[in-house]
């Protein structure tokens, strides 16, 4: 089959149809069970934040560690302000809320865009002095800052309830919440690398010296594209707070940033499609390993090392594994496109006959 | 006139001073070189011009305004480019985004409308691209423009790299040995083809060579560097028999 641009629109309103099927399926129940759901919105929660993070890191060269930072802000900003007020007084029982904010309550579409807004402000704050520094500095700065966030967020109990959390932030009804914003977040993140600002920030991935050379104003385009990064983390995160129903600032630990880091990596840095892959792979994964934390006993013989943790033992050496033997990760710096896939499948076809000539 | 200046210009790193009370003047229109053995402050007074060193001492001047300090994509814009010694592509990127990307420094939507595709940055997007173009095929490399920039030969990535530079509109060209590396055909192909560029484009070109053939070819004037010091300026004929060159080149001879 030859990709043209008819080929390719039939394609593309096909993979939407079966999408949207498969999702509609899903939201009535006619196929899987809460968990698989729960792990699905959860993996297209990864996808945004990890596009989100191989903007930065893939597509600009700046090796930022700040998402879980970004994400915590999105997400207490969801939960702070869609808690119902009827509710406020019983989740913040020790310390009362902050009197201004008890009286406040947003839809949750306005506190998820606001989420995300609050976090690319605090990435072009903190961007200001950071982006001045190079690679590893700036992951250790980066890194910082989302522990900081994280600790102002358990001590600042009139906001954020401080370590006890936040509890019964409203549900979405409809997977189409998750895997809306997944689609748009991500069609907005390759219509932005596509643009001429786009290749911009490649131009500094590839060569700062150069890209300044030739009149690309560093500092601003990099503040822009962290800020961006940061915009879609904390949309990121906001879902999560309504997928989880809960926050508290350990879920957003440093390490946890490390999930998207392992998912682009494996993806491929530079790579959207990849990106998103991964996502899914890695979020199904990491409930398929929860096999290894589990007690196992074969054969009557109790296996020693399968107890709690051993998941996390295993996904680092998988992260290791990758580094040393595929450290483009699954698609480098490509995307899948139909073509790419034609163009497989044609020299698969090519190939079978000429090897039945030989025999 | 000169369009650029540069005026006093002492450059020292720590206790070393690279350049030192240099003063040249670079004629609008015409092919100057600056050369000397290797250390003597070439690439800095370079770097001082294009802004990614700030001077300890001096002025650069463009077109008279005082454009010291100023930081490289600033100068930049104002009509200075430049390329480097060892080439500095976007090397995984393709030949067309080289110079798509050369353009974007001139872009009038702001980073939303260029996201939303909104029309009037669609037409300028266009824009940009027809201008690649036509630049690409009038240096001969429009059959390469989806090409990933590291796979060209080596003569065609410097090519690129000058196609890269002229696509930011600039003025002047600052070329840091553009011949390193070439064979004696392809210095001569690089040449005409520096000669052609300056007419097309109506240039000041600006360029550290070592090629001896090359310079003494095509430059109108020549400033010998050594050690941080000018020690002479001049048409190729007056370098060639100027005494202290000869020395600076090949050493005093101690018995003399």
């Amino acid at each position: 089959m030859i990709i043209n641009k008819k080929n390719k629109l039939i394609l593309n309103i096909l993979l939407f149809l079966a999408f949207a099927t498969i999702i509609i399926l899903l939201d009535t129940n006619k196929i899987g069970d809460p968990y698989i759901k729960r792990v699905l919105n959860l993996s297209a929660i990864y996808a945004i934040v990890s596009v989100s993070m191989n903007l930065v890191n893939g597509f600009t060269g700046l090796f930022s560690l700040g998402q879980a930072g970004f994400m915590a802000i999105g997400a207490y900003t969801v939960a702070i302000f869609t808690v119902p007020l009827a509710d406020r007084a019983k989740i913040f029982y020790i310390t009362p809320q902050n009197p201004i904010l008890a009286q406040i309550e947003l839809p949750f579409v306005i506190a998820l865009i606001l989420g995300g807004l609050l976090a690319a402000l605090v990435a072009i704050l903190i961007g200001m002095p950071v982006l001045r520094l190079k690679s590893d500095y700036l992951a250790i700065a980066t890194l910082g800052f989302s522990e900081i966030i994280r600790i102002v967020f358990t001590n600042t109990k009139s906001i954020t309830n401080g370590a006890l959390g936040i509890k019964s932030i409203p549900q979405m009804p409809t997977m189409w919440v998750f895997f809306g914003v997944a689609l748009l977040a991500i069609f907005i993140i390759w219509l932005l690398i596509n643009s001429s600002y786009g290749r911009a920030f490649k131009a500094i991935r590839e060569d700062e010296v150069a890209a300044e050379a030739m009149g690309i104003n560093l500092f601003k385009h990099k503040v822009m594209s962290f800020s961006i990064g940061a915009f879609f983390a904390g949309i990121g995160g906001g879902l999560l707070a309504t997928l989880l129903a809960t926050v508290n600032p350990n879920q957003f630990y440093f390490t946890f940033t490390y999930n998207f880091l392992l998912i682009i990596v494996l993806g491929g840095m530079g790579s959207l499609s990849g990106t998103i892959i991964a996502s899914f792979v890695v979020t199904v994964g990491l409930e398929l390993l929860r096999f290894f934390d589990s007690p196992l006993t074969l054969f009557g013989v109790n296996i020693p090392l399968f107890r709690p943790g051993l998941r996390m033992v295993i996904f680092s050496l998988l992260l290791m594994v990758l580094v040393l033997f595929f450290r483009n990760g699954l698609l480098g710096q490509k995307e899948l496109s139909w073509k790419v896939i034609c163009d497989w499948f044609n020299r698969k076809k090519r190939k079978k006959p000429a090897e039945g000539g030989r025999a | 006139m000169g369009v650029i200046k540069v005026e006093n210009v002492t450059m020292q790193f720590g206790g070393v001073t690279a350049v030192n009370n240099l003063n040249i003047e670079v004629e609008k229109g015409r092919i100057e070189a600056l050369i000397g053995p290797n250390g003597a402050g070439k690439t800095t007074a370079f770097n001082v011009i294009t802004g990614v060193y700030a001077p300890t001492k001096g002025n650069v001047l463009y077109k008279d305004e005082n454009i010291t300090g100023l930081t490289p994509d600033k100068i930049t814009k104002k009509g200075i480019a430049r390329t480097f010694q060892n080439i500095r592509l976007f090397k995984n990127l393709t030949v067309l985004d080289n110079i798509l990307i050369a353009n974007h420094l001139r872009i009038k939507s702001n980073f939303m409308s260029s996201t939303f595709r909104m029309p009037w940055s669609k037409r300028e997007e266009k824009q940009m691209r027809e201008k690649s173009e036509m630049l690409l095929d009038k240096l001969g490399l429009l059959t390469l423009k989806n090409e990933i920039a590291h796979s060209l030969p080596y003569g065609e990535q410097r090519k690129l790299e000058i196609a890269r530079a002229l696509a930011t509109d600039a003025n002047v060209l600052l070329l840091d040995e553009p011949a390193a590396g070439m064979n004696p055909s392809e210095t001569m192909e690089l040449s005409s083809f520096i000669y052609n560029i300056r007419d097309e484009f109506n240039l000041t070109i600006f360029m550290i060579e070592h090629h001896m053939d090359l310079v003494m070819e095509i430059s109108e004037k020549i400033y010998v560097l050594d050690f941080g010091q000018l020690i002479a300026q001049g048409t190729a004929d007056e370098i060639k028999n100027n005494q202290r060159v000869i020395e600076a080149y090949l050493g005093v001879d101690e018995d003399a």
